[in-house]
């Protein structure tokens, strides 16, 4: 009993980092219909940014050093959105609406980022300290709840209640959705649709570059960080379905769960080869995922 | 069939293709063991490289996951090599991890024509069965790429989890022979050299013949319609079924050509990044064209050999680079770049004999002068 409750513990987090991760891609997938497979990239950026800011603070008094990570993760949040906006501005835009093409494209520049960092940092993983007030866990009988995961838990919550209220109550988040829905319509009715997607598309980068704080709070971090991260948060995208934040909490959830539940009651190989095959009977039933946006238009 | 095989012979082509094939049948004379040896893996990824272009560029299903098939036939060759190297006894991997018998599904691999067989086999089955529950339900376009995607990820997963049946992350190596004859043999090798030549010939031929067929034609409206294709009465289904398994045979038929090669087939050979590689040497080549498959292959891995063995980080920015020029710049591939060029030079060759024409009838007046000069504008 006790262990399935810290195996469902530790499915949850697991699967909150993927949601950090994926609502990046679903908002830029359904906005623009581009596929960023550099996205996980944004997640080592941040994670990097996570251990730049330390060392930092390594200068620096003592006492300081202790606050260093919430200062790190708002770094980390401007630092990826930074190069969302760039490779938005120098790449993506010309690719709206070819998936596949942008797809290429971004493994391109997410190759020349993983370089990029082993070229600044070195090759080997590095790891980074987490502060003293994040060490031992929350004790209720054999069940031990680390201070990390529930930390992690708790800033996934506030970037998700964030990300709700800029969606679905900000005037901006009300201008991306009507773009979403309708581009041509939205841009005759004066919403500058550039500028949604830039801005967009910058926040999903940030967002993953939070998810990077998480990861490199959780373990040692490295050029390819981020490639581990990417395939299971692709997978999020098509299993929770387009259009709506819901789809992609329930579908991280699913995922990250199962996951877990699967890998420790089998192996880990045979674990991922049963989620898979689960998820690829799911689509049997609901092709478009958990939630679709319903259309009337034929693809 | 004959009158494919005609069209073919009297086409423009063929000249060209005739020298290509003179050369790479002559190429053991001219260059060194080593290089040879590294020539016939780029021809067994060229093989791989006209299964991908038949299902990308002529039915614009975009695969991720040919590293699986790829690394499927490769394993069916490596499991033969192994058993024919034991004489009888245990694979060394398979004693490490405490077998103590040759598992009854690795049986069949004793047999040479059994494990080509299934080399070809497993893939495309593979290939078939992925099809089946991804296209029936009309999961395509990223949908169906993420998913192949997914595919590789937990395919390297189980074959590095699986080390008693698959020799876990160091893969299948140490082969010695093959029919008896030693593979480190430079005339084996070389036999095996012509034997993969043959084998690319064959499978361009066979892939040329094809798509001069209504099943290809069928392809190519999946490409550009289809809906259309569905309204009007084709099931687009099964021909995306049938293709995706004919290019995961390719795949199949590449790797096992492939370790007889390089002698060595590991879960790192077959995973995400290998597998996307791929994709880049059709799109490089050009897209749509088999030939152009072909160049692709063959050009991007011997820059990757003679680059990345001088400048290891140069080459990874140069290949991250080519992704993005090859997506943005060049749509179409070295080809489309050549037929742009010969599209340029008959222009200007017949603005040429236009312009001669003018001269000789007429001198310039205002009137000439003009639609010279907007002949020049276009």
């Amino acid at each position: 009993m006790e262990s399935t409750i810290q195996l469902l513990f530790n499915g949850i987090s697991t699967s909150s980092i993927l949601l950090l991760i994926a609502l990046g891609l679903a908002i830029t997938f359904g906005l623009m219909n581009v596929i960023n497979m550099a996205h996980g990239e944004f997640i080592m950026i941040g994670a990097y940014s996570v251990y730049v800011t330390q060392n930092m603070f390594a200068l620096m008094p003592d006492a300081w050093f202790e606050a260093y990570f919430l200062v790190a993760l708002p770094i980390a949040f401007v630092v990826a959105a930074i190069f969302g906006l760039l490779l938005e501005w120098l790449l993506i835009r010309f690719l709206y609406g070819r998936p596949l093409d942008s797809l290429l494209a971004t493994w391109g520049v997410g190759m020349m980022l993983q370089q990029l960092a082993r070229t600044l940092f070195g090759a080997p993983n590095v790891a980074v300290t987490s502060p003293s007030w994040l060490n031992g866990g929350l004790q209720f009988g054999m069940v031990v709840l680390p201070y990390k995961r529930l930390f992690i838990l708790g800033m996934v919550a506030v970037v998700l209640v964030l990300m709700y209220l800029y969606i679905y109550r900000s005037a901006a988040g009300r201008r991306m959705r009507a773009v979403m829905q309708n581009r041509e319509m939205a841009g005759c009715l004066g919403i500058s649709t550039r500028r949604v997607d830039a801005a967009t598309f910058a926040i999903g980068s940030g967002i993953a570059g939070v998810a990077g704080c998480a990861v490199a709070l959780l373990g040692p971090i490295g050029p390819s960080t981020g490639t581990y991260y990417i395939v299971d948060a692709f997978m999020v995208v098509v299993l929770g379905g387009l259009g709506k934040l819901i789809g992609t909490v329930a579908g991280a959830f699913g995922i990250g769960v199962t996951n877990t539940l699967f890998e420790s009651w089998t192996s880990a190989s045979i674990g991922k080869v049963l989620v898979f095959a689960a998820i690829v009977a799911f689509l049997q039933w609901r092709p478009k995922g958990l939630v679709a946006m319903r259309t009337r238009s034929l693809d | 069939m004959r009158t494919a095989a005609i069209r073919f012979i009297q086409s423009r082509g063929t000249v060209g293709y005739l020298l290509i094939a003179a050369v790479l049948f002559s190429a053991p004379l001219f260059i060194s063991d080593f290089r040879l040896n590294l020539l016939a893996k780029f021809l067994s990824f060229a093989i791989l490289a006209i299964g991908l272009d038949l299902i990308w560029g002529y039915t614009g299903i975009l695969s991720l996951g040919q590293g699986v098939f790829f690394g499927l036939g490769a394993y069916c060759m490596a499991m033969h090599l192994k058993l024919a190297s034991t004489n009888g006894a245990l694979p060394d991997f398979m004693s490490w991890s405490g077998l103590s018998e040759l598992p009854w599904f690795l049986e069949p691999f004793h047999s040479f024509p059994a494990a080509v067989l299934l080399g070809l086999l497993l893939p495309a089955a593979l290939a078939m069965l992925l099809g089946y529950v991804t296209f029936r339900s009309r999961i395509r376009g990223v949908y169906f790429s993420i998913l192949t995607q997914a595919l590789v990820l937990i395919t390297v997963t189980l074959f590095v989890g699986q080390q008693a049946y698959t020799g876990g992350t160091n893969g299948v190596t140490g082969f010695r022979e093959i029919f008896g004859y030693s593979l480190s043999n430079p005339d084996v090798q070389m036999v095996l050299y012509w034997i993969t030549a043959a084998v690319l010939i064959v499978v361009f031929l066979f892939a040329k013949w094809l798509v001069g067929t209504r099943f290809a034609r069928a392809l190519q409206a999946i490409r550009d319609g289809e809906n259309r294709l569905r309204f009007i009465g084709y099931n687009p289904d099964i021909y995306k079924m049938a293709v995706f398994a004919l290019s995961a045979a390719f795949a199949g038929l590449a790797g096992m050509l492939f370790v007889l090669h390089v002698g060595i087939i590991s879960p790192s050979m077959m995973g995400i990044v290998p597998s996307i590689e791929m994709v880049l040497w059709v799109a490089i080549g050009g897209r749509g064209t088999l030939i152009g498959a072909v160049i692709g292959a063959i050009l991007i891995n011997a820059a990757k050999t003679g680059f990345s063995e001088a400048y290891p980080d140069g080459w990874l920015y140069f290949l991250g680079a080519l992704f993005v020029i090859a997506v943005v710049f060049l749509p179409s591939g070295i080809m489309g770049v050549r037929d742009k060029l010969m599209a340029l030079v008959q222009r200007r060759s017949e603005r040429n004999t236009k312009q001669l024409a003018e001269k000789g009838g007429e001198s310039i007046g205002a009137n000439g002068m003009d639609s010279v000069l907007r002949e020049t504008n276009r």
